[in-house]
């Protein structure tokens, strides 16, 4: 009997909990997003002086100190007033310009929010909202730099398209991709260096198209950003240590989201958990929830995220193993749902 | 670069444009029992002289990159621009039957569905920076063309007025014009009693700007003070136009009640009578 014959037979057992290293301890050879980003823009910038990048004192923060310099002509920098950054984004993107407004995640879409709502959005003038250092990629910084609402409060706007790249690869496509778009868009990067995901199936980056970074039908991952790298861990700690076969989607758009891989995924594996750096109210976690619930598919479901209290003190990697966006919690998550499938 | 030249309007027909303006906004708000009445009669005069005089802009060259821009930040007196839109030739007048009616294009607020708006503006602060933006566009593109923006005079306490301010004087937007409806009354009373916002004049120059005051209603003077822009090289210009709430209408003018206040029969009767006189001594 393998263990997959185990687990499903058994009744009165309980797994063994894993524990395990947090994300950080696996060797990562690639970069941050955010440097990704800068460097994709400067590629972008060569060949085309429409693109601007617009910043609120955040050249350094942003990795965009070798970008003012070699484009000085294509960088405005607005000082600390976030509200006015995006009024002036959405007015260069009026007149032309593929404009980038980068400014750290918390700030841009809090405080300049109505802007969005209404200079971007409901304009439809086509900026690029870039969050810096989103989630709570300031770690101990504490909660006035992190963003854990911003998926939410945008999900709620009509017209803009929410990204958030898991890796180097998915990055750069995004940016690419947003520069060539005429329509609304916000994009948000963490400042930790990330490996490259290397997808089992090596399906194009688009937005609106999860990516299946890994095949299984047991459970399934649908994780976002930066959480898709411990939920990767996580599933290969449950093959090796149980057989438990799991499939690993980086939800990178959340906005727009995949309802055909959703339901697609749904319908393959016996339990579903949703994983993002972001409240657990008004993210992917329910908006996944919605879309099954009101299509009628039941499954078991867990949304793992930012619980609504005040965030504990951590570091970035510190945050993320407290609340169980780690390989361990995320294993331990899926063992705990897995008993409720049989 | 090529200039759409205005037919050279008199100043007296400017003057009778205006009071058929006045005219058509409160014959649109009566039919539609909505709007801002006593903003739009206080800066139709302005828009008048803009898109009469001022403005590179019309039907034929609005999706000209090269077109002048004007952003109404004060987007509540949208009517006043409908009509002059309107009158253009933008869209056919007829259209303002549909005003704040179900699935009208035509909402209480400028929206870019309809042809000859720029930015969809309503909530207060928004126009100033998206101005800043489009004319610091044109200074990266070396183009010529200018950008103006109305501002009322009760959205000046929202931080993003200033915030813009100081971008505009940083990047030396020349090329950009503010223009504050200053009836100094506002929702709640006067702007003094609200929020006293004086000497606003000195708060702009302190920022960098160059400023000049103008009767807001002296359609002469509004071409002479428009006809000298910029006030000074490398400073954008804010023009403080004086003027009258519920302008041309003797019972709405000067009355905060009118700010949103929708005329009955008789009142707007007695307001078609009012203006057909000031016609009749214009000639």
């Amino acid at each position: 009997m393998n263990l997959m014959q185990h687990w499903l037979s058994s009744d009165n057992e309980q797994y063994m909990p894993i524990v395990g290293a947090v994300a950080e301890n696996k060797t990562i050879n690639g970069k941050a997003n955010l440097e990704v980003f800068s460097l994709t823009l400067q590629e972008l910038a060569a060949a085309d002086k429409n693109i601007v990048v617009v910043t609120s004192d955040s050249r350094g923060s942003g990795k965009l100190v070798p970008f003012g310099q070699k484009f000085p002509k294509q960088i405005v920098e607005i000082g600390i007033a976030e509200q006015n950054l995006v009024g002036v984004a959405a007015g260069l993107a009026s007149a032309g310009k593929k404009a980038f407004a980068v400014s750290p995640a918390c700030f841009l879409t809090a405080r300049a929010l109505e802007q969005i709502k209404n200079d971007v959005a409901y304009s439809d003038n086509p900026v690029k909202l870039i969050g810096i250092s989103a989630g709570v990629s300031y770690g101990a910084l504490g909660s006035t730099h992190h963003s854990l609402h911003d998926y939410a409060v945008l999900r709620a706007i009509n017209n803009i398209t929410v990204v958030a790249p898991a890796d180097n690869y998915e990055t750069a496509e995004a940016i690419k991709l947003a520069a060539a778009m005429e329509k609304p868009i916000y994009l948000r990067f963490g400042k930790k260096n990330m490996p490259d995901l290397k997808p089992e199936s090596n399906v194009p980056f688009q937005f609106g198209k999860g990516r299946i970074i890994r095949e299984g039908d047991d459970v399934a991952f649908i994780a976002t950003g930066e959480t898709v790298y411990p939920a990767l861990k996580a599933a290969d700690k449950l093959e090796e240590n149980y057989r438990i076969r799991v499939r690993v989607i980086s939800m990178h758009t959340i906005k727009p989201l995949d309802y055909e891989l959703i339901a697609a995924t749904a319908n393959k594996c016996k339990a579903i958990i949703t994983v993002e750096e972001h409240s657990v109210y008004g993210g992917l976690g329910e908006a996944c929830a919605s879309f099954l619930l009101q299509n009628g598919i039941s499954k078991p479901f867990k949304i793992i995220g930012i619980p609504d209290e005040y965030t504990v003190t951590g570091s970035q990697n510190e945050i993320f193993d407290h609340y169980g966006i780690s390989e361990s919690g995320l294993a331990n998550t899926a063992l705990e749902l897995i008993q409720k499938t049989k | 670069m090529f200039k759409m030249q205005h037919a050279q309007m008199t100043v007296i027909e400017l003057n009778r444009k205006s009071i058929e303006y006045r005219k058509k906004i409160i014959t649109y708000i009566y039919g539609a029992n909505a709007g801002h009445t006593g903003g739009s009669l206080s800066c139709v005069d302005i828009l008048n002289v803009l898109y009469n005089h001022v403005l590179d802009v019309n039907p034929g060259n609005f999706s000209s990159p090269d077109r002048d821009r004007y952003i109404q930040s004060k987007g509540h007196t949208v009517e006043a621009l409908y009509v002059v839109l309107a009158d253009k030739g933008f869209f056919p007048e007829e259209d303002l039957k549909t005003l704040c009616s179900y699935k009208s294009d035509y909402i209480g607020h400028p929206t870019k569905k309809v042809n000859g708006i720029e930015q969809n503006t309503g909530a207060l602060g928004h126009g100033l920076p998206i101005a800043v933006g489009n004319a610091i566009a044109a200074k990266m593109d070396e183009k010529k063309f200018r950008v103006f923006t109305l501002l009322g005079d009760g959205e000046l306490p929202e931080g993003s007025n200033w915030e813009a301010a100081l971008t505009a004087a940083h990047y030396k937007l020349d090329n950009l014009c503010a223009i504050l409806d200053y009836n100094k009354l506002q929702i709640s009373g006067t702007t003094a009693e609200v929020c006293n916002t004086e000497p606003i004049d000195a708060k702009f120059e302190s920022f960098g700007w160059s400023v000049q005051h103008v009767d807001g209603h002296d359609i002469n003077a509004l071409i002479k003070i428009f006809d000298g822009l910029p006030f000074e090289k490398d400073k954008p210009s804010l023009v403080i136009a004086h003027t009258t709430k519920g302008k041309g209408v003797s019972f709405m003018e000067n009355q905060v009640r009118w700010h949103h206040g929708v005329p009955d029969a008789n009142q707007f009767e007695t307001a078609i009578n009012e203006f057909d006189a000031a016609l009749a001594v214009i000639g």
